[in-house]
């Protein structure tokens, strides 16, 4: 059965209401900061694989992204106190302009070299927050976390049903992409940019609109992130854990599919959490490295590879 | 007294400017020759480091002495690595999207291991070199800068001479350009990438140990070198050893400009900054072919 895109966003939005109805039945106020973790990580990585995964190019710097965002809420609140929606919005707008500068001076280089430029940007953004005191430098800034939202209960429940929405909306547009022109052009790219160039498709301009919603997405992420950890500072915020987190997640779920990603941030960011509260936060950090370096090596495919072509069935020839 | 400062600050540039040139010379060959990025490169750097620290703190070992004895085993890690990447990636044709990964994974668990085994605290060492410094008018030069200058300037000199001397130097030049043509002279393309990214991790030995007698080393500080090794290694127009050293004496001297007249905390965004700027304007570099 295959859903065409309308179902699929009502699928995605019925989804949305039965994990937050069964959310209500949970008291332990933990299991909501956990879950909070884990779907972020989930709009993070399936964010990271509409330009990683489906065009091939590898960005390094998801934290810039998602620290925008973040930092756009810490500047917005400080002046307004904007609501949320439109800190998401303005989050993701930042971020996607910054993406689509970016890839605007680099996507026509080879792919490497956007590699590198994506990590000098998270860097050359970090230096750019740690010298404003506006946003409290490298010292940080703290938010006050609401106490609650009417109807809905403490603000951590709020914050958990935003992030529930965001990533059953970026699922929703990661397979909207998937299934178009945008997408398959992106795979042309993918397989042999030469190519794709020489049979008319579009190659900068498709690689620019990825570049755009990927990044816009990572901001979004950000975007409620401050009221969250209610401490934001540049080192935590600009994390090396998020790049390295984003690629891990994405490659060891599979990336060809909208369902690796969220197969793999589950399981990764599961473990992490987990690992977080049973052994150390370092030695888990370790274990995300090691299983990337790992599955790159053994299960080039990720999990959705394994699926498709268990290991012990004889290679096709 | 500016225009004192600002000799100052050129003098000082122009110093880092050789340990900049010693840790990207690593680079230029995995990057520029052999087209391999190693974007962990660095935290091998920070490793080299960590090894003459840990020489240095407890047998008191002078620390560009440990660099160069352990060169060998910063060899034969390059060379396992390489075999590595290219059993799983090079030979299938996916160096592209998944070697980065590798490498990136790669950097991330070398940072994470040092961080869990030293802690984040910054570790220096200690010689008889640093402390004391030569003072030529009113320009001070510290001996903790000039040595690892010289020694940089031996290393890249002694590296020069290899790669254009030497057979097995002159097919690492070669087998970037034409795999082919080096297999029908009966040379194992395989085997000189090996040896040629043996040697770029090995120097990672030596630049490590250069950079800790600079400054005081922690484990994450890798990370901010990626972008001057890469911002080096493109500006010098890949693989080319003259271009390095003007590119990386660019950048020393405007990170010691800017750090002497705005903030330390800035000279990170200046290499990055390069990087970017280069890459938009220039990406054959100033020396490109």
């Amino acid at each position: 059965m295959t859903l065409d895109n309308r179902q699929f966003w009502l699928a995605a939005a019925a989804a949305v209401v039965v994990i937050f109805a069964l959310s209500r039945l949970v008291a332990n106020e933990f299991f909501f900061f956990a879950a909070y973790f884990v779907l972020q990580y989930i709009v993070i990585a399936t964010a990271w694989n509409i330009l990683g995964g489906y065009a091939g190019y590898v960005n390094f710097g998801t934290a810039g992204f998602f620290a925008l965002g973040a930092y756009s809420t810490v500047v917005l609140n400080k002046l307004y106190g904007a609501p949320m929606p439109i800190l998401i919005l303005v989050g993701g707008v930042l971020s996607g302009a910054v993406g689509l500068a970016m890839g605007y001076l680099t996507l026509r280089l080879r792919g490497v070299f956007f590699a590198i430029a994506t990590l000098a940007l998270a860097i050359v953004l970090q230096t750019l927050i740690t010298n404003w005191d506006f946003v409290g430098g490298s010292r940080g800034v703290p938010i006050v976390r609401p106490a609650g939202v009417p109807l809905i209960g403490s603000y951590i429940h709020y914050l958990f049903l935003v992030m529930l929405i965001l990533a059953a909306a970026s699922i929703a547009v990661a397979r909207m992409i998937e299934r178009s022109r945008l997408g398959y052009g992106l795979a042309a790219i993918r397989d042999d940019e030469l190519a794709a160039e020489a049979a008319g498709v579009p190659t900068l301009r498709l690689k620019l609109i990825a570049t755009t919603i990927s990044g816009a997405l990572m901001g979004m992420a950000g975007a409620p992130a401050p009221f969250y950890v209610t401490y934001v500072e540049p080192a935590s915020t600009f994390s090396l854990a998020f790049a390295v987190n984003a690629i891990a997640m994405p490659l060891i779920g599979g990336t060809s599919r909208w369902l690796g990603p969220l197969l793999g941030a589950l399981f990764l960011a599961t473990v992490q959490q987990v690992a977080t509260v049973t052994i150390s936060s370092a030695l888990n950090l370790l274990l995300v490295g090691v299983l990337l370096v790992l599955f790159v090596i053994v299960a080039p495919n990720g999990i959705l590879g394994l699926i498709d072509r268990p290991p012990w069935r004889k290679a096709r020839r | 007294m500016p225009l004192e400062l600002l000799i100052n600050a050129l003098v000082s540039g122009l110093l880092l400017a050789g340990l900049y040139a010693a840790v990207s010379v690593g680079i230029s060959i995995s990057f520029g020759m052999l087209d391999i990025a190693n974007l962990a490169h660095p935290a091998f750097v920070i490793l080299g480091s960590f090894v003459a620290y840990v020489a240095n703190d407890s047998l008191g070992i002078d620390p560009i002495v440990t660099g160069i004895v352990a060169l060998p085993v910063f060899f034969a890690l390059g060379a396992a690595i390489y075999q590595i990447y290219y059993w799983s990636f090079e030979r299938r044709g996916e160096e592209g999207f998944r070697g980065l990964a590798f490498f990136f994974g790669l950097l991330f668990i070398t940072e994470v291991a040092l961080i869990l085994g030293f802690g984040v605290d910054y570790r220096s060492v200690t010689a008889s070199y640093i402390g004391p410094s030569i003072r030529l008018g009113y320009v001070g030069i510290p001996l903790r800068m000039l040595v690892p200058f010289v020694v940089a300037l031996l290393l890249i000199g002694a590296l020069h001479w290899f790669l254009t001397h030497s057979f097995m130097g002159r097919a690492i030049q070669a087998v970037s350009q034409d795999r082919e043509a080096l297999r029908l002279m009966a040379v194992d393309p395989v085997r000189v990438k090996r040896i040629a990214f043996a040697l770029a991790i090995a120097t990672t030995s030596v630049g490590g140990a250069l950079l800790i007698v600079i400054q005081p080393v922690e484990p994450s500080i890798g990370r901010e070198y990626i972008g001057r090794l890469f911002a080096i290694c493109v500006l010098g127009g890949m693989g080319s050893f003259p271009g390095m050293l003007v590119a990386a004496m660019i950048l020393g001297v405007v990170e010691s400009v800017t750090a002497t007249f705005f903030s330390p905390s800035w000279a990170p965004a200046v290499a990055f900054g390069f990087l970017l700027l280069t890459l938009a304007v220039r990406p054959s570099g100033i020396f490109g072919r």
